[in-house]
């Protein structure tokens, strides 16, 4: 029950792309097609997953016994960009096929701000390792969702009469605007 | 260059959030109200101008293929300094702005300007360039902040000039992106007459 509410919390209520404002920047830029943001939102599975284990883990094991939590920025920023070199190293290895569906997106998630964000979240909300990953598997999920949503709405957007100065980021943005008022309905659920 | 023209670019012409579209997620999130939008810019100048300093002081010494992940050391420590100040001497504004303070070490802004210009560039250009942007950046903030205070609050900088009810809508999350979709409308209409 108390996974299933983090579940539905992190995918919904709280969506960290419509509520929290994580991660704007991949979600207005490749969200042209419903393709790239497929791409996007599985790299984005991958590496939030992963950098939520290992920085709970740097955060517990290391930073909290030797009392230097105040390095937990500078640490948890350099284990998330080294860990995405490694995986884009380790892709481009065994798996081919996922690298090409991947590889492009993988150097743009160092800078992704919904990465270190969810890294941040799990240790201020004084999750255990198993809330954790699960935390991170919704936010992702979450993420896919608002960015295959708004991918679809745009290509949509790209067939219709749009004022001459409203046309590209400014009618983008009315538009997730729409959507996270869409996305407000689900406050209070859990 | 010109300096002063390396200087004002940051406001209208090269505004870093209304025309380069750098560092929306922190100006989306915060600008709730205007003073959380002018601490947000403040904390984000600061953290440009430290790390364009010592990015461009030491960028003779820096191997090229790790010169990433040393900027990223650079601006971290920098957001850490910014983080502890701010903890220590405003906790009300440490806990209204919470995780994106953190967050400013990902803003693509500060890195983007680290890369794109400090490191090639000369000590007073760096200086002038990281202030002329932080400021633009500030100002940014701060006027979609006062906009949506004022729509949504009736006041501005917590002065209140409405008695009634205002659209409460508009320092929810999606007041903000409705907001800065008019507000980038409005700045490619100026730019297009001017």
């Amino acid at each position: 029950m108390e996974y299933f509410a983090i579940i539905i919390g992190a995918i919904f209520v709280s969506n960290i792309v419509l509520a929290q404002f994580l991660g704007i920047c991949p979600f207005l830029g490749v969200s042209g097609r419903v393709s790239t943001s497929v791409g996007m939102s599985g790299a984005v599975l991958f590496v939030m997953t992963l950098a939520t284990l290992v920085t709970w883990l740097i955060y517990v094991y290391v930073l909290v016994p030797f009392g230097i939590t105040y390095l937990q920025t500078i640490s948890f920023i350099l284990v998330i960009a080294s860990l995405v070199q490694m995986v884009e190293i380790i892709l481009k290895k065994i798996s081919p096929p996922l690298y090409q569906a991947l590889g492009i997106f993988l150097p743009l998630i160092t800078t992704n701000c919904a990465v270190l964000g969810v890294a941040l979240l799990t240790q201020s909300k004084n999750y255990d390792l198993l809330q954790g990953i699960v935390f991170a598997i919704a936010n992702a999920i979450g993420f896919a969702l608002a960015m295959i949503l708004f991918a679809g709405l745009r290509e949509h957007l790209n067939l219709m009469e749009v004022p001459k100065g409203m046309r590209g980021v400014p009618i983008a943005l009315v538009t997730a605007g729409i959507l996270a008022m869409a996305f407000m309905g689900f406050a209070g659920l859990v | 260059m010109n300096q002063w023209k390396n200087f004002s670019k940051g406001f209208i012409k090269d505004n870093p959030v209304f025309v380069l579209l750098l560092g929306l997620c922190p100006t989306l999130a915060v600008t709730s109200s205007a003073i959380n939008g002018l601490g947000m810019g403040l904390a984000t100048t600061f953290v440009l101008l430290c790390s364009n300093i010592v990015v461009t002081l030491i960028k003779d010494f820096i191997p090229n293929k790790v010169r990433i992940p040393s900027f990223i050391v650079i601006i971290a420590s920098f957001v850490t300094i910014v983080e502890l100040v701010m903890q220590a001497y405003s906790p009300a504004l440490f806990n209204a702005l919470g995780i994106f303070i953190p967050l400013i070490v990902v803003n693509c802004l500060v890195l983007g300007r680290a890369e794109g210009f400090a490191s090639k560039q000369g000590f007073i250009s760096s200086v002038v360039d990281g202030l002329g942007m932080g400021i633009g950046f500030t100002f940014a903030l701060t006027l979609l902040g006062a906009i949506r205070e004022m729509l949504g609050n009736g006041s501005i900088f917590d002065v209140k000039f409405t008695s009634g009810d205002a659209i409460l809508l508009f320092v929810l999350q999606p007041g903000a992106f409705i907001v800065l979709g008019y507000l980038i409308a409005l700045i490619n209409k100026m730019k297009k007459t001017s």
